[in-house]
């Protein structure tokens, strides 16, 4: 099938057009168990591609060996052209690179918008020295305030701006983890299940969210279970399991695919799960 | 013993050095513990080397004020930095773990009678504050705080001693309210977050490490400059529980806490001594000698403590809004 993301046929490991991210040949195990042993693999630039796999499949090892946050025991990838192996975390996220995590990382007993305030990079009132000289770093607080208080307006958490973020629900934290994932403007944005606990009035808005990064021209890759939303906003879905990638394609494609269903849809391959969650709420009521 | 004196000997130790000594190095735990979630229970080992650094520096090479202070302050950064390079990557009870044990190392290496040539061993280091009593612009005569006597080098000491309480007290709160404060206190709350946005973590924990080693670098030179000795007796683990004591009772991230939690700390000590030496003396506690009122008052502290924690447990200046969700 022909798509305009990949070079040639779409298959796992296949090479795309215009790739941000270059795996090659990580592994990562852990005593006998191999959690992740991707061959190759390319992440296609200002597109949302979505990893998918059952539990235990390693998207979120995947994700932290790619991040910096776990250590390979073989492989090495490229981000915008870049070695990223043996690069310490916050240096992958220095270079436009930003993760959420699956458990959400509100910090707690910060107030919203110093939640997000912690977003922005580059702070001269983050060095110690001049941490004490107010008007080097006092415009530039100014400038990344407004800038928080337009992503939270976006992410309607506005009005939680003077809250501790432990007060925010669930899946208002998911949000404020987005939100402030944006404030370094990230060229790549990998978010681990950004729908895990979110309820379906914030899905939603949600789904517009990642959306939007994409028209912004930010690349997304997500890890998720929830396939409705697989299907309405990635333009890719790769499908990992037991550690190797073992389909890729446009979201159409892959649905169909004999090795997908087998590892991961089964039964309900041909059904959109979300539509069929959203009619047992309806028939309930 | 009448009220009158007991409430002057609270008075006293309300101000005196050696609740200055604590107070500074709460400050210090307050940049630990209270904005960067550092476990330090060494706090003790900083303090000390603040004191020696200082003694010996003055005693063996003749140093002056300036030099032997800042002698006492490497000293005590470089013991922070030696602590945390290999430790902060490690999960925060590790650290507690190694600081514990590093002060109780310290406290037994410089009462050995190997050290004995640098340290004084057991005996430890005194008289080596003629260069700071040297700068007391106060002319002698009788001074007294209520009705106890003091010398004009007491209020020197006491001048200089709250100075430096209030500088410090200027020093973390510009830092707190700074972006820098910003990443200790996330770095508090999830370090991996922190990390994920793009900021040196480790780093920026060393340098807590650091900042909060030399205040209680400072507390230590104040701690012993009154009395003008040095014993390794005075570094036991008590001393950094006090300090946690205190900086607990004021608030673990505040800059007013371990101030008043200090000066509450200690005038409590001193009431509850002389009010049991009293009750003790009219026959009223006939289980109770004269001279085990000393330990007494320490397990009755605690048990005021153990009520603070449990029904204030942000202590007296903490944000109650900010606790309610630790519960």
């Amino acid at each position: 099938m022909a798509n305009d993301i990949s070079i040639g046929k779409a298959e796992p490991g296949c090479k795309k057009v215009d790739p941000i991210m270059i795996v090659d040949n990580v592994t990562r195990q852990f005593g006998g168990l191999t959690a992740v042993d991707v061959k190759h693999v390319e992440i296609p630039r200002g597109k949302i591609t979505a990893l998918i796999g059952p539990n235990g499949a390693g998207k979120t090892t995947f994700f932290n060996l790619l991040t910096g946050f776990d250590k390979p025991n073989t492989g090495s990838w490229t981000y915008e052209g870049r070695n990223l192996a043996g690069v310490a975390s916050y240096k992958v996220a220095r270079l436009g690179m930003i993760r959420t995590f699956q458990l959400t990382k509100a910090l707690s007993l910060l107030t919203v918008i110093d939640n997000m305030r912690l977003g922005a990079q580059h702070q001269a009132g983050e060095s110690f020295f001049k941490a004490f000289i107010r008007p080097l770093w006092a415009a530039n607080e100014k400038r990344i305030t407004i800038k928080a208080d337009e992503l939270l307006t976006r992410f309607k958490l506005d009005e939680k701006r003077e809250d501790y973020a432990a007060a925010l629900s669930g899946g208002q934290r998911k949000l404020l983890e987005m939100a402030r994932a944006l404030m370094s403007n990230p060229k790549l944005v990998m978010l681990d299940e950004p729908m895990a606990g979110v309820n379906p009035a914030l899905t939603q808005s949600l789904l517009e969210h990642i959306k939007d990064l994409k028209k912004d021209g930010t690349t997304v890759l997500f890890v998720e279970h929830d396939m409705h939303m697989v299907r309405n906003i990635s333009d890719w879905v790769i499908v990992m399991a037991e550690g190797k990638i073992v389909a890729e394609g446009p979201p159409s494609q892959v649905m169909k695919d004999q090795a997908v269903i087998d590892a991961y849809l089964g039964a309900h391959a041909d059904t959109d799960l979300g539509t069929v969650a959203i009619n047992k709420i309806k028939v309930g009521k | 013993m009448d009220f009158n004196t007991a409430l002057s000997l609270a008075l006293n130790e309300l101000v005196s050095p050696v609740t200055v000594g604590y107070i500074l190095c709460a400050i210090g735990l307050a940049i630990h513990f209270g904005f960067t979630g550092l476990l330090n229970f060494g706090q003790a080992a900083f303090a000390a080397l603040g004191a020696y650094g200082f003694a010996f520096a003055t005693l063996e090479w003749g140093w002056d004020l300036w030099g032997s202070v800042l002698f006492g302050l490497v000293c005590a950064m470089a013991f922070a930095a030696l602590l945390g390079i290999p430790t902060l990557r490690l999960r925060a009870d590790y650290l507690a773990i190694v600081t514990i044990a590093a002060s109780q190392a310290l406290r037994f290496t410089v009462g050995s009678s190997t050290a004995a040539p640098i340290t004084g061993g057991s005996e430890g280091l005194s008289q080596f504050g003629d260069s700071f009593y040297a700068l007391n612009p106060i002319p002698e005569g009788e001074y007294s705080i209520g009705i106890v006597p003091i010398t004009n080098g007491d209020i020197w000491m006491r001048i200089v001693a709250w100075g430096l309480v209030g500088v410090a007290a200027l020093f973390v709160f510009a830092l707190t309210r700074s972006p820098w404060g910003r990443v200790l206190k996330g770095i508090r709350e999830d370090e991996d977050a922190v990390r994920a946005l793009g900021k040196n973590v480790f780093s920026y924990k060393l340098q807590a490490l650091v900042i909060g080693g030399s205040i209680a670098a400072i507390g230590g030179m104040v701690f012993v400059m009154a009395s003008q000795t040095n014993q390794p007796t005075n570094w036991g683990t008590n001393f950094t529980f006090i300090t946690w004591t205190i900086l607990l009772l004021g608030g673990a991230a505040t800059i007013l806490g371990p101030i008043v939690g200090g000066m509450v700390f200690f005038a409590l000590l001193t009431l509850i001594e002389s009010g049991l030496e009293f009750l003790v003396n009219a026959g009223l506690l006939p289980f109770l000698a004269i001279e085990q009122v000393a330990q007494v008052r320490f397990l009755l502290l605690g048990l005021i403590l153990m009520l603070l924690v449990i029904f204030r447990p942000q202590g007296f200046f903490g944000n109650k809004k900010e606790m309610q969700f630790n519960g």
